[in-house]
């Protein structure tokens, strides 16, 4: 079951620059863009009110705290664990902050602390998973009651919802004619930060070994430990930050904000080509992920498209994302095998000729 | 792990079961079920001291009726993530197989109890072979095929059900008594989960296709290797997971009011937690179903005890949480000491 890793024939022997650019154009994450492109000018012809700046509001602002969780869920997932948690770190943000702000402390110490809290799960879950040699799946499946249940204990039945208006107005406006929210000019550098880290560092590189063999990538020198710990709490950080820009746009911190969400951050990760086995994927893989999910979702939305197609169609997704590639790699390795099987049959003839 | 569950020859299979036959006290605090099953008397003791209303009648009925229908999806996902994968759709399956239940009822009501029981179980055993044939064809990770398809089925069950509820009043009355009636002072209904969870455990423990499932979840490389049918085994395992999901959405319409097109939502990670807490290694390879029943009766059980001794209702959650992470925590310690045992007794 556990071996995705089904024999590829060969790429044939071309230049090696065209066939850096051939592999690019043709990789997973290469993929996704295409697909997302088509998406956004299928839904740009065929959705009226769909291409206009409103929808790049709305679009983006309903991805943040999905997409802002994608990006340390990729570099978890590659090496090999998952975070479940990830929503009800963001659930117990929200509810420090509510708590915080009405007991008269300034808006910035707020948040400050509220990272602090998103960091300090993120290094339970680390301890847990790394240090004390438990599988992530269930130690975060673990928080993921620990955590959303501190939020009740913090905050109980009750919503705080008055917070500073310029702080509120930072989370739901955007520039201008553009459409774009503000909130993306952070959120970009963050995703730049997760790309450059994973796939510009020698760190980043460890994390794909580590996923591959953690046994490997600890024989070669890596502090697999101290890998898996730095993920995790990235994760915890950022999803707490999530939880802030969450309380912030709906303006209402609650103890159930973001519940449920992690499902759907793991289901655009895998669809943007991260493995749940570790050793793959890439952050712009991610970032198609969660934007291909949201424009399918709001395209379908303002058609008035139940979100029961909405649903399904999410699901489908992520089956056939990984169905597909299997069956392509079955296929060119079958491909494959008669290729060979033709070659030795013409060595055979031609040897025979030579004999004779 | 322990010595019995990895995948031994068949030959040395039978030379354990002859060696425990001579039963030693010593063997039962080293189950791997032990530790819940004292944690959870241990609860009922001094939640039954704090409070002795917690043991009248009614306070036992409503324990057990409030853990039947996760006892038996606990049950199920025990088989499952014993071969070392995990079934999502729980929840959804859930919803769907409860709505079933009601649309039966509700267009012919005349239709016997047993044929609903029946249409429930095969259309879960339906949706556990989607479930089956995706993982062992497509030869991708259950996890996600699985989370594909709790979306997949909620959305099917979002748009049969619309915005269409049934109550308890649209189902007979000898139905909904399922979850009345008691036999010997249990419900019915958690009498059948008990045979269903029963005669689950058995086969793991004794049939050739059920010990089967733990060698896939030890090694799946040398289970292959070894000549079990792999694929098979694991198609088998999400079906009869699936069947009793049907059953226990049944049971969830013949327990609760109302079926819509949200039922079972968000159920699927308890599910899986109970199944932990009850000493199923999410890593494959050991644990057993009553375990993970008894698991899903002490998370539902904490809930209810920490009301009755007026612990803050608010604090209920972080508890189970804590819990969680406990037993996992516990049996990590356990497995450790256990093989510094082994590496002593062979050196």
């Amino acid at each position: 079951m556990t071996d995705t890793l089904t024999p590829v024939a060969a790429p044939p022997a071309l230049s090696a620059t065209r066939g850096a650019i051939s592999r690019t154009l043709a990789s997973r994450p290469a993929l996704m863009t295409y697909i997302l492109l088509v998406l956004l000018i299928l839904a740009s012809t065929m959705v009226p009110r769909f291409a206009q700046p409103r929808t790049a509001t709305f679009l983006l602002l309903d991805v943040v705290a999905t997409l802002l969780m994608a990006m340390p869920m990729t570099l978890v997932m590659i090496t090999g664990d998952i975070d479940l948690s990830v929503a009800s770190v963001a659930g117990l943000s929200s509810a420090v902050m509510g708590v915080l702000f009405t007991g008269g402390m300034p808006f910035g110490g707020v948040v400050l602390i509220c990272l602090l809290v998103g960091l300090a799960c993120g290094l339970f879950n680390g301890l847990f998973t790394a240090y004390v040699g438990l599988p992530a799946l269930a130690v975060t499946i673990g928080t993921l009651a620990l955590f959303r249940g501190l939020a009740l204990v913090v905050i109980g039945d009750n919503a705080v919802s008055n917070f500073p208006p310029a702080a509120s107005a930072y989370a739901t406006g955007s520039f201008g004619a553009t459409g774009i929210p503000l909130v993306m000019l952070p959120v970009g550098l963050i995703i730049v930060a997760f790309a450059v880290v994973l796939h510009m560092t020698p760190f980043g590189r460890t994390l794909f070994a580590m996923g591959h063999s953690m046994e490997a990538a600890r024989f070669v020198g890596v502090n697999t430990k101290r890998a898996r710990l730095l993920t995790l709490m990235s994760s915890g950080l950022v999803s707490a930050l999530a939880g802030v820009f969450w309380t912030l746009r709906y303006s209402s911190a609650r103890s159930d904000n973001a519940t449920g969400l992690e499902l759907v951050v793991i289901a655009a990760v895998v669809l943007g080509g991260v493995s749940v086995f570790g050793g793959k994927g890439s952050i712009w893989g991610s970032v198609c992920g969660v934007l291909i999910i949201g424009v399918i979702n709001y395209a379908l939305r303002l058609n008035r498209i139940p979100e029961v197609v909405l649903v399904t169609i999410t699901g489908l997704l992520l089956i056939i994302s990984v169905v597909a590639p299997s069956v392509v790699a079955s296929w060119s390795a079958w491909r494959h095998r008669r290729r060979r099987a033709r070659e030795i049959d013409s060595t055979i003839t031609t040897a025979g000729a030579l004999s004779a | 792990m322990t010595d019995t569950q990895t995948a031994l020859p068949r030959a040395d299979i039978a030379a354990s079961a002859r060696t425990r036959r001579r039963w030693n006290p010593r063997s039962l605090l080293s189950k791997r079920e032990s530790p819940v099953v004292l944690a959870l008397l241990l609860l009922v003791l001094f939640t039954y001291l704090a409070n002795p209303r917690f043991l009248a009648p009614q306070g036992l009925k409503d324990l057990m009726l409030n853990a039947t229908i996760m006892m038996i999806m606990a049950a199920g996902q025990a088989l499952i993530i014993s071969t070392r994968s995990v079934d999502l759709s729980v929840g959804s399956a859930l919803g769907l197989t409860a709505f079933l239940t009601g649309t039966l009822f509700a267009t012919y009501p005349s239709i016997p109890i047993i044929v609903v029981f029946l249409a429930g179980i095969a259309m879960g055993a339906g949706l556990g072979a989607i479930n089956g044939l995706l993982v062992t064809t497509a030869r991708v990770p259950a996890m996600v095929i699985t989370l594909g398809t709790l979306y997949v089925f909620r959305g099917v069950n979002s748009w049969w059900a619309g915005s269409t509820q049934y109550f308890a009043g649209d189902r007979p009355d000898a139905f909904g008594n399922l979850s009345v009636s008691l036999l010997v002072g249990i419900p019915i209904i958690t009498i059948i989960a008990i045979i269903v969870i029963a005669v689950v455990t058995l086969f793991q423990r004794y049939s050739r296709s059920g010990r089967d499932l733990y060698a896939i979840g030890s090694d799946p490389d040398a289970a292959i290797v070894y000549g079990i049918p792999v694929g098979r085994r694991v198609f088998t395992a999400f079906v009869t997971n699936g069947a009793l999901v049907g059953l226990a959405g049944v049971l969830y319409a013949s327990r609760f009011n109302s079926v819509g097109a949200v039922t079972g939502t968000g159920l699927e990670l308890q599910v899986v937690a109970a199944a932990v807490v009850g000493g199923v290694a999410i890593v494959g390879g050991v644990g057993t179903a009553a375990g993970a029943a008894i698991g899903a009766l002490l998370l539902t059980t904490i809930t209810g005890a920490l009301t009755s001794v007026g612990v803050d209702k608010f604090w209920q959650q972080a508890v189970v949480g804590g819990l969680i992470l406990a037993s996992i925590l516990i049996d990590r310690l356990a497995t450790l000491r256990r093989a510094r045992n082994l590496r002593k007794a062979t050196s």
